[in-house]
Parts: C-alpha cells; structure tokens; sequence
C-alpha cells in the first residue's frame, strides 16, 4: 500500500562520534531532517553543557544581525539558499565581519543623532530669533526704553529688565507659565508665541510641537528661580540679543551654520544608506547559517560525553527508511574531519515507544493535519488520513451542494494551486491567508466534489439545469390551467416513468412541495452515507488487529460490533432501497400504491420496540413476507451481540492468563501465585473499560447514525439561503424596463457580495466544520487510538520556518510538527 | 420498476472504469497506493450518489405542484407530448 496507510517503522540509534566530525555530520543531519535527538543530559544546567560557548557566539552575531536589519529602510531580500556548509575559519571571519558592520553603523548612527541634535538646536535659535523680534520691537514701543543692551552672564538685559528666551514643548506652557507665575509672585513678564512647523527629534524621530517664550523679570533672585523653572519644565535656552542689528547677524550666522549642517547631515546619511544597501543583500544568507550553526550547537549539547572512548553519543529516532541517509552523513563527517576514527551507527532494540511519523507530500499533508489535529495517531495504527482525502470533500460537498458556489471555490483554490510557488515565497502574517493556502488542497477538492454533488442536485444559485429532458410534463388543459393557481402533478399520469438520467429532474426546482420530496431524498441518502462510513470505520479496526497480531479480537470485538451496526442499521438501508423500488404510482396492486406506502422510520422504531402494527387494508404494514420474522430474528442476533462485547475481552484475557499461571505453577510446586489481588484488581478495572466502551459502542450507533441527518440539514440550509438570495435580491432586477438595469447593476452586486460572503464562505466554514466533526467523532472514534507523539526532527528547514515565532529561552530550535514546504 | 437501462449501464460503467480499471494503471512510485485508494473512494461514493438519485425517483410517490404559469411555460418549451388542447 502506499506511505500513507500507516505510519512508519522508526529505529531507536545510538550515534558515536568524533568532536571533529561532529559538525559536518549534524549540518548533514539538519539539511536532511531525519533524526529526532533525545537529550542525554537532562539534568544539566544549560550554561554547564559542553557547547554553551558557542551557542552563546552564535546568539550574539544573531542579535548584531537582527540590530542591523532593523536598521534597513525595507525588509532585506530573501537568503539565496546555498548548501555549502561554513568551516569554523570561515566563521570566525563571519563573525568578525558582523562584529565591524555592526559597530560601524552604530557609530554613524550616534554621529547623525548628534549632528541632528546640533540643527535642531540651530533651527530653534533661528525660529527664536525670529519671533523675538517681534516682542522687542513691540516692548520698545510700549516702553520706550533706550536701546543700550548690556551681556550681562550670558542673558541679556534690556533696559533695566532682564530676560531669559527659550523654547519648550507647546504641551507644557500653560502649566510653566503657571509655575513661572507662581515662584515670582507675579513679577515676570511672560511672552510666547507657537512654532507653526512641528521639529523632528533627533533621537525618537517624532515631531515636537514648540513654543518660543521670553521672559522678563527684574532681579537676580527671579533669575535664578526663572531658570531653575526652566531646568525643571525641560526647555531649552538660548542666548538672544536683544537689539535689532545683533539679532540679524546672529540670524545670518545661524542661517550659515544651518545650512552647512544640512548638508553634512545629508552626506551622513548617503553614506550610511550605502554601507547598508552594500550588505543587504548578505543579511539574510548570514543570518541563515548563523542559525543553522547555533541550532547546530545546541543539539550537539544533547549529546553526551564518553570520557574512555573521547568521543560524543547521542540518541535518535530515525526511520527506517532514512537509516541509509544517516549514515551517509555519518561518513562525510568523518572524511571531511580527517579523522581516522570511524563514526558509528548503531541500532538499539528498545521497548519504548517511537514517535509517529507520517510522510507527506504537498497534496496530503493538508489532510494529515486534519487527522493529527483531533490525536496523532499510535505508532504503527492505520492511518485514517488517507482516506479522509476523498470522504472529507465527499461529505463536504453533500451538504454544500451547488455547482455555482462549487466552481466559485474550485476557480479560488486553482489559482492559488497553480501560484502556489509564487505564493509560498511571500511570507505572509496573516493567518487566515495562511490557513487557506495550506488548506488549498483540500480547498480544491472540496470545490470539485460540490460541483458534482451540485449537479446530482440540480442546484446551481437556486436554478436548475435541463440537460437531458425533463420526465415531468403537463397534463392538464387550457381550462384548467386557466382556473387553478397551482396545480400538482400526479406521477401516475404526467411522469414519463423514466427517471431523469443524472440528478434530480429540473422539475423540482420550480415546485412549492420541493422540501418534501427533497427531504424524503436527503434524510435517506445521509442514513446510507453515514452508516456506510461508519461501517467502514469498524473495518478499519480489523487492520489494527491484523497488524498488532491480536486475531481473537476480531472475534470478540469486530464482529459482534460490525454485526450490530450492520444488522439495524444497514437493514434500515435495505428497508429504504426497497420502498424506492416497491412503491409506485403506476402500480396495479394497491398495496404497492402510493396511498399504501410504509414509513421506512415507523417501520424500524416498531422494529425496535416490537410492536406489532396491523395492517389496513388495502394496504398491508409489511412490505414482504416474513418481514415481521426476520426483524424479530436480526433484533435478537443484534442484542446477543452485546453481551459478547462486554465480556468477550475481559474472559478472553482472564482464560490467557489463568492458563499462563497454571503453566508456571506447574513448573514449580508450592508457590503461591503471587498476582492474586492484583489479578482481581486488574480484571475488576478491565471489565469496567470494556463496559464502558461497549455502552460507548451500542450508543453510538443510534446517535452517530442520527446524527449524519446533518448532511442533510446542512444541505437543506444551504439551498434555502441560496433560492431566497435569488428571489429577493436578485429577482428585482429582471424583466424591467430601463428602471431595471439600473436596478440590475445594484442588485447584482449585493447578490454576489452575499453569494460570496454568506453562502460560500460562511456556509463553506460551517460544513467544513460539521464535515470535521462527522470525521473525528463518528468515524475516528470507531477505530481510532490516537495516543501517540510526533515525530519532531532535527531539521533546518522546520527551524527557519519558525524564525520570528516562539524561539526558546536558551534558544532551542522549536519544535515543529513535520517538514515544510 | 421505472428505470431506463442505458443511464444505469453508462454511470455504472463510467464509476467502474474510474473504480476498477484505472487503478490498475495508477503510476509506479511512492504515491501509488494513495492515488489507487484515492481512485476507488472516488469512484464508490459518486457512483453510490448517482444511484441514490436515480433511485429515488424511479417510482415517485408524489409529483411537483407547479403554478399554472409554470406549467404553460414547459408545456411550450420543454416540448413533452402531451394530450393537450390548444397549448
């Protein structure tokens, strides 16, 4: 059978390695991503191992490289995947390139702050100046003070005041003039006036809304409260002159110095720009092996050290079909070493339990994690995902039967299938679009089943296709057509008596009894649908038992359980192909006329409760001799079933063991066997599992079976939405005159903006969800052990692909299902 | 009985060529076993639906109640012989 029917034979292997070798082997290793290690040291600290140097390097160069990524105007281009593995030479080198490029923009990066800070110094005083002057002249002309200005420390005094100018952020004026109010009593005089253009901060890079103020004040005391208010409220001071002429020099020197600082600044910056582009397209390869290498590393501190044999061991799980590949990487670590001492391979035979490990390809892995998300299954048991790659789009398309919405989902997921290598590259964040490109299989699939099931339906947008002729046809006559609004169809009369050859005949779609006869259709097709899902389910368990060599089950368990189902159940299906072919409106008997037609659920409850039913005639309640005998018959057969579930196991394990005791006491007399109470205690706990899976087992299949009515509800649910969207919304724009096409060309959008947002992708998530669920809790739960672990390899691919998410605290690879694509 | 027997054999035979045949001729290599069992699923559970359909309206107990409009419309179009007077 193919990969996928179980999972595969893993081999528990002890690796002895040289510490030369060791590196190239475990990069191989990585590239091939077929080992899982175990650790061998757990119980050391992490910065006790022996690697814990060199996984401490590596973190560093990753930093230096993350720091200088972030540092790049736009997202570096992707690593150019090369399979050359670095020397430990090459990566000193490595290390030390990262270690300069990343001091190096570090310092121009400290140099542009400072040139920054410098202009927006030089831009303030500018911005000062010009606004000051206008206070000046204004307070001159109020005052009429004489125009000697004395330097006075470093502030200016005008007239007999003095005055301290400055900027702060426009946020805290009110608050500083306040202050300033308060500490002078009252005896400052307080200008200010806003900075229209927001600054730049040369540190953050936000911008600053400034106001320029000035404060006279008269006296050394205030002065000095005046600037401690100043140091307090973080504004910046500047040294203003106070007369006209000196305020345009000052203007034209600090206008010289700004525009000198512009242009320095603006050569920084080119040159920082190149330093980055030059090593933006490198980033992402180093970071590349800089990751491999520390992952490398860290797996190796896994590893543990035989003192004697001075050489590394280590544990894995590799399977045992890439057994020849670990070798292989075993040897080229040791010729590219030049070590003379072989690395060794060795299998350990073990009782532990391996991991499981499924190998897919793109097309399957969808549906694998479909399976591993409810359990991962036991090593070695059947693999349910195989099959799940047709049901689950079957059982899908059963409910969401529309060849419309069908095609609009297969087109979806073809473009995305036929881009997919494109697709894949871009790195996406989003989940949902991540959710369904992984899904794009599955996507694909489901959208051609419903396509098929839409067609079988007859259903596409609410409409009906007439391929092939209908068999329904007119019988009735002008008069009375003319007289009656509506009118029934007789099958005896106006039924061709040749059923529409592929679907549902067109007819139906334009009838206001269609729900009846749908319903009848659809209740029995889900009935035969689920119990032969679940048949199969049951079967599924008969591999398990094969394969685990444990034949008496089969006995004990399968077929008292594939008896019941089947004896009810699929009788219940017989009773339905029976009526289907029994019943006619043409017949000539009426007990096989349509008035005389049995309810195939009255008939199987009556069954079930064994009640007798009488016939009235002409109609009979059996539908053939002996009906009442059998059903009596299966009835029985079905219950004596149940006994032999529940105790089949337990009496079966008691006999083995009972027969294994006496084997041992009849080798050695006078010992009492020691497993006494334990036996009971044992037996007591086995019976009461076997109970309750038993009452798990003969319950479900009534609910189970009941509950595959959802295919049915679901796809009720689905074509009522979809005739309701087209009458009302759609309907309003045909055969209309000129109004129409404009209410056309509206009603035509909001019907597809519903058509896609309700009936496609609402409709298409709940029946996906109600599909899941049919697959993980009635068919899974038939056969299913699920108790397994992943298998979770050492391997780069799975690394990288992680890169941003959850990195471990010591930085441990993270730990991923299976590979990606 | 109503049924026709040239749908049964064409979908019968259709399912059972894509079913029993095909497998057989499925491509050598690691993926054969699934592209066999995808095959045979394939072909048992559309086949099963056809069949579903077509059985259930072999012998209809009811017929569709159809507006008297409706009933004009495919009597003129769908072109069904019938014993009708002025059409």
């Amino acid at each position: 059978m193919g990969s996928m029917f179980r999972s595969e034979e893993m081999v528990l292997c002890q690796l002895f390695v040289q510490p030369e070798a060791a590196y190239v082997s475990m990069y191989e290793l990585g590239e091939a991503g077929i080992a899982q290690f175990r650790d061998l040291n757990p119980h050391v600290n992490d910065f006790q191992r022996r690697y814990v140097s060199e996984v401490r390097r590596c973190s560093e160069m990753e930093r230096k490289l993350r720091w200088v990524s972030g540092e790049l105007p736009e997202p570096p281009p992707p690593p150019i995947p090369s399979r050359r593995m670095l020397s430990p030479r090459e990566i000193n080198m490595l290390e030390e390139k990262i270690d300069y490029i990343e001091s190096e923009i570090q310092e121009m990066t400290k140099n542009a702050r400072n040139l920054k800070s410098d202009y927006l110094s030089l831009i303030e005083l500018k911005l000062l100046i010009e606004k000051t002057q206008t206070f000046f002249q204004d307070h001159s002309a109020q005052r009429k003070l004489s125009a000697t200005v004395q330097i006075y420390n470093n502030d200016a005094v005008f007239g007999h005041l003095g005055f301290i100018a400055g900027t702060v952020a426009t946020s805290r004026v009110p608050s500083f003039e306040r202050m300033l109010w308060r500490i002078s009593h009252g005896n400052i005089f307080f200008k200010q006036a806003q900075i229209d253009q927001p600054l730049k901060d040369p540190i953050t890079g936000h911008e600053l809304q400034k106001t320029v103020f000035v404060v006279f004040f008269h006296g050394e005391q205030i002065k000095l409260r005046v600037k401690k208010v100043c140091f307090g409220f973080k504004a910046t001071l500047y040294p203003c002159p106070a007369t006209y002429k000196d305020q345009q020099e000052m203007l034209s020197g600090v206008e010289t110095r700004i525009k000198d600082l512009e242009m320095v600044l603006d050569q920084t910056e080119q040159h920082r720009r190149l330093v980055l582009t030059n090593i933006a397209g490198d980033i992402s390869t180093w970071m590349l092996a800089v990751r491999k290498e520390k992952a490398i590393y860290h797996t190796l501190n896994m590893f543990s050290m035989d003192i004697i044999k001075k050489c590394l061991i280590a544990e894995c799980w590799v399977p045992k079909s890439d057994l020849y590949i670990a070798q292989k990487a075993l040897d080229d670590g040791v010729k590219a070493s030049g070590s003379p001492i072989p690395s060794i391979l060795h299998h350990v035979p073990t009782r532990e339990i391996p991991p499981t490990f499924n190998r897919t390809n793109k097309f399957t892995r969808g549906f694998q994690t479909l399976i591993d998300s409810y359990g991962i299954a036991s090593y070695r048991e059947v693999n349910p995902a195989l099959y799940t790659i047709i049901t689950f789009p079957f059982l899908f398309a059963v409910m969401f039967g529309d060849v419309g919405h069908g095609l609009i989902m297969t087109a979806f997921s073809a473009i995305i299938v036929i881009y997919e290598k494109r697709l894949s590259k871009n790195k996406s964040d989003n989940e949902i679009w991540n959710i369904f490109f992984a899904g794009r299989y599955i996507i694909l699939l489901m959208g051609i089943f419903s396509v098929y099931t839409g067609l079988i339906y007859n259903d596409m947008f609410s409409k009906s296709l007439n391929l092939f002729g209908s068999s329904w046809m007119n019988v009735y006559d002008n008069e009375t057509l003319a007289n009656h609004k509506a009118l029934e169809l007789d099958p005896a009369v106006a039924y061709t008596q040749t059923p529409y050859p592929f679907g549902l005949d067109p007819a139906w779609q334009f009838a206001t009894n269609n729900i009846i006869f749908l319903n009848s259709f659809k209740m029995k097709l889900s009935i035969i649908f689920g119990v032969l899902h679940m048949a199969f389910g049951v079967t599924m368990s008969v591999v398990n038992f094969n394969f685990f060599r444990k034949p008496e089950m089969i006995y004990l368990q399968y077929v008292p359980q594939i008896l019941f189902l089947m004896l009810l159940f699929w009788y219940l299906c017989i009773l339905m192909f029976m009526k289907w072919t029994m019943y006619s409106a043409t017949a000539t008997d009426p007990t096989y006329g349509t008035s005389c037609a049995p309810s195939v659920l009255i008939t199987f409850i009556n069954m079930m409760l064994l009640k007798g039913s009488e016939d009235s005639p002409p109609c009979k309640a059996m539908m053939f001799d002996g009906q009442d005998a059998l059903q009596k018959l299966f009835l029985t057969l079905g219950f004596l079933c149940i006994p032999i579930m529940l105790f089949g196991k337990p009496a079966f394990l008691f006999w083995k063991a009972r027969n294994q005791k006496r084997h041992e006491v009849g080798g050695e007399r006078g010992e009492v066997p020691a497993g006494g109470g334990g036996g009971a205690g044992a037996a007591g706990e086995l019976l009461i599992t076997q109970a309750i899976h038993t009452i798990e087992y003969v319950l479900g299949t009534v609910s189970h079976t009941a509950s595959y009515l959802r295919l049915w509800a679901l796809s009720l649910a689905h074509a009522q939405l979809s005739a309701v969207l087209w009458q009302r919304v759609l309907r309003y724009g045909l055969a209309r005159s000129l109004a129409g096409s404009v209410t056309m060309y509206v009603g035509f959008a909001v019907w597809a903006f519903f058509t896609l947002a309700i009936l496609v992708l609402m409709e298409g998530l709940s029946a996906f969800l109600h599909t899941l669920r049919l697959h993980w809790v009635e068919f899974m739960s038939k056969f299913y052990d699920g108790q397994g672990y992943a298998f979770m390899p050492f391997s780069f691919a799975a690394i990288i692909e992680h890169d941003d998410e959850q990195l471990a605290q010591n930085g441990a690879p993270p730990e991923k299902k299976d590979e990606e694509y | 009985m109503g049924y026709s027997l040239i749908p049964i054999f064409v979908f019968s035979i259709l399912w059972g060529v894509v079913g029993i045949i095909c497998p057989i001729f499925a491509p050598k290599g690691p993926n054969r076993g699934i592209i066999q069992v995808v095959l045979i699923l394939t072909a048992a559970t559309c086949w099963l639906f056809w069949l579903c359909a077509y059985m259930a309206q072999m012998n209809p107990l009811i017929g569709p109640r159809l507006s008297n409009e409706t009933l004009i419309w495919i009597s003129r179009t769908w072109g069904n012989k019938i014993n009708n007077t002025q059409a």
